[in-house]
């Protein structure tokens, strides 16, 4: 059934600019105005197909797309390493297509783009961190259809979340979350953080940089301000708490940094390093020792 | 070892050499064009433009070939490369009444105006390997003119029945200003039945055969008839702005299926015909099948009167379930992202489940002595 195939055509001609179309890119600054407008609000929006797969960012891509200009300078973390595969092909995405520094130091950068983590060095005014986000209604999990989940949110009513919370301390005796805590924010709308470590919540809360989140996939958008409160739900009698560790970085000797664990035998040896990987650098840098014991 | 997760800038670039090799296969064996492709694979290319949303066969080859035969994955490059270009303008409806038919069917009358034409169909095939095929050999028997095909217009049967008001009429031409472009728009729910209908072309063939089938085995209860299917070669018409009338700017090849299902009626409606409808581009009658009978179990709300209170009886019927996960981009995406590293979230409920573990006792396990278990209760 196909005739008239053409002998050949150009299919490699230039985009525009950081990818997206200036008609997309204006769409979804639009969007992110009114998600800074209404903290913690999940504005939907037209997400395009990116060139990599939904699920890998591409919320995070499109933010990012429509915000960067050739004096940003970008760093791309995943899991809190700058070096994680799909941290270096969003690093290199962006270094192709918007022409722009590349960091992977946190002080020198203006834009951030994250997968599951907010850098160890505090944000300051003036900065961007742009957060992937997979799945953006932090009552999926209590219930699935987005027709009722918006009516819950429209009416403030997250007293399931709530109860879930509390299950979680009848059943354990503590909340059972540890990644991926809902917050409050400004008060007023219940919001996923992403699936950051409750480790980090503390940080979302006042930061003088912008924070905006992107589902590409669901096809949301949410917002941050700078410097607006922002609660991790908790219960007078059992506050929130963060993850801590009794072992250091082995690289840099850190004791209040987020660890990752790696197993370095088959006998249960393992070692702890920190999962920001310019956190550790820096403090290498500066002389700090973990006491490295690797072979 | 923790190196291991370094030096991931080489490692995806060797990635990238090493699929194009395997994509190329042994050398000695000449390379796929594009034109073999599209002329002899071209059920493939038609579900990739279809699911693609963008009708180029050439473009289709591509993806196809550059995706090594995997349809979704071609699908998502036609999709990736689809979002780049500018929208023009909407074409006015296709008027399928008007198509060159190379097939047409009825499963509901035995003849009808226009004829039955079996047309290019495995459907009657022995499936049994042909081993000629395994030799490049001498093109096919040349298929004898057949007298009598009209080359008149051909009927839709809804239409015939329409007529009589067994079956319901078709909606109206939609004003193509109020036609919302699922791709420049966030779906909201309830989606309208054109917007339903745009999700479906879009959806995942496998799913969309999965949901029907569940229609045809009780769950949700449509009992249908294909009253009608054809295949063949439309124009398309654009009404540019500054010309005031429509012009042709093209063809192409779709398969359209409309089935009708028997329908009790309401209050304020007699029993009569009601019916899904399917639409896909190219050879895809398994699709645009499927699509119709999806179709028609999504208009179980607006056929039982609008009652906003009632819930879906089956899987099929539930327009958020459906279209929420009908497109096979987006799913593939989702679901393969699980091979990204959640180092970070992994630690978190390790942390988390060591904890649990000390709290309830658990002694004598490997992880009891683990790290992180003796963590003492306060924490700030």
């Amino acid at each position: 059934m196909i005739d008239g195939l053409p002998a050949s055509r150009t299919v490699g001609h230039g985009y525009t600019y950081a990818y997206l179309d200036e008609q997309t890119k204006r769409m979804i600054r639009r969007a992110v105005l009114k998600a800074v407008a209404v903290p913690g609000y999940q504005v939907p929006f037209a997400s395009r197909e990116m060139p990599m797969p939904y699920g890998w960012g591409t919320g995070g891509i499109q933010l990012t797309a429509s915000l960067i200009g050739p004096s940003d300078v970008l760093k791309v973390i995943d899991q809190g390493a700058d070096d994680t595969t799909n941290a270096v092909s969003i690093r290199q995405f962006f270094a192709r297509t918007a022409h722009v520094q590349t960091t992977t130091r946190t002080a020198e950068s203006t834009l951030i783009q994250t997968r599951h983590r907010i850098p160890e060095q505090p944000l300051r005014a003036g900065q961007i961190i742009v957060y992937q986000v997979p799945i953006p209604e932090p009552l999926r999990w209590l219930e699935p259809r987005e027709t009722e989940s918006r009516r819950l949110h429209a009416l403030q009513d997250y007293g399931g979340m709530y109860v879930k919370l509390y299950e979680d301390i009848a059943r354990y005796g503590r909340i059972a979350t540890a990644y991926d805590y809902p917050v409050l924010v400004n008060g007023r709308y219940l919001m996923s953080p992403s699936p950051i470590p409750k480790f980090d919540n503390p940080k979302l809360d006042r930061m003088p940089a912008l924070q905006l989140f992107g589902a590409g996939r669901e096809k949301r958008i949410y917002a941050v301000p700078p410097h607006t409160r922002v609660e991790s739900l908790a219960f007078d009698d059992h506050p929130f708490q963060v993850q801590k560790w009794d072992q250091t970085c082995v690289l840099c000797g850190a004791g209040d940094s987020y660890l990752d664990e790696v197993i370095t035998d088959d006998a249960g040896g393992r070692w702890f390093v920190c999962s920001d990987t310019d956190h550790c650098t820096r403090r290498r840098d500066g002389g700090a020792d973990g006491g490295d014991r690797r072979p | 070892m923790y190196v291991a997760v370094k030096g991931g800038e080489r490692a995806i670039g060797n990635a990238h050499r090493l699929y194009a090799e395997a994509r190329r296969g042994d050398p000695a064996v000449p390379e796929l064009t594009l034109e073999q492709i599209g002329q002899q694979l071209s059920h493939a290319v038609d579900r990739v433009m279809t699911e693609g949303g963008l009708y180029d066969p050439f473009l289709a080859a591509l993806a196809i070939k550059q995706a090594r035969g995997d349809l979704v994955e071609a699908i998502f490059l036609l999709r990736a490369y689809r979002t780049t270009l500018p929208r023009f303008g909407a074409a006015r409806p296709l008027e399928t009444d008007a198509m060159a038919v190379s097939r047409r069917i009825s499963a509901t009358f035995k003849d009808l105006p226009g004829g039955q034409m079996l047309g290019p169909t495995a459907d009657y095939s022995h499936r049994l390997l042909d081993f000629a095929l395994a030799e490049t050999g001498l093109p096919p028997e040349p298929v004898p003119p057949v007298a009598g095909v009209s080359e008149s217009s051909c009927p839709r049967v809804t239409g015939l029945l329409a007529a009589t008001g067994l079956v319901e009429a078709p909606p109206p031409d939609s004003d193509e200003a109020d036609t919302t472009d699922l791709t420049r728009t966030p779906l909201a729910l309830p989606a309208g039945r054109a917007l339903r209908l745009q999700a479906l072309a879009r959806g995942d063939e496998g799913f969309l055969l999965a949901l029907g089938y569940s229609t045809q085995r009780g769950f949700g209860t449509t009992h249908p008839f294909a009253a009608e299917i054809r295949m063949g070669s439309v124009e398309i018409e654009l009404e540019a702005e500054e010309l005031g009338f429509p012009v042709v700017i093209g063809e192409i090849a779709v398969t359209e299926c409309q089935m009708i299902n028997q329908f009790q009626g309401t209050a304020d409606q007699p029993p009569q015909f009601t019916s899904g409808y399917g639409l896909a581009f190219g050879e895809a009658e398994r699709k645009a099948m499927a699509m119709a009978l999806v179709d028609r179990a999504l208009r179980w709300r607006e056929l039982s009167g609008g009652d906003d209170a009632r819930t879906p009886a089956a899987p099929a019927e539930d327009e958020e379930f459906v279209l929420a996960h009908a497109d096979a981009v987006e799913a593939s995406g989702f679901v393969q992202h699980l091979k990204l590293p959640h180092y970070v979230d992994f630690q978190a409920e390790l942390e988390l489940l060591r904890r649990l573990r000390a709290d309830a006792g658990a002694v004598g396990c490997a992880d009891g002595r683990a790290a992180g278990a003796e963590a003492p209760e306060s924490v700030p």
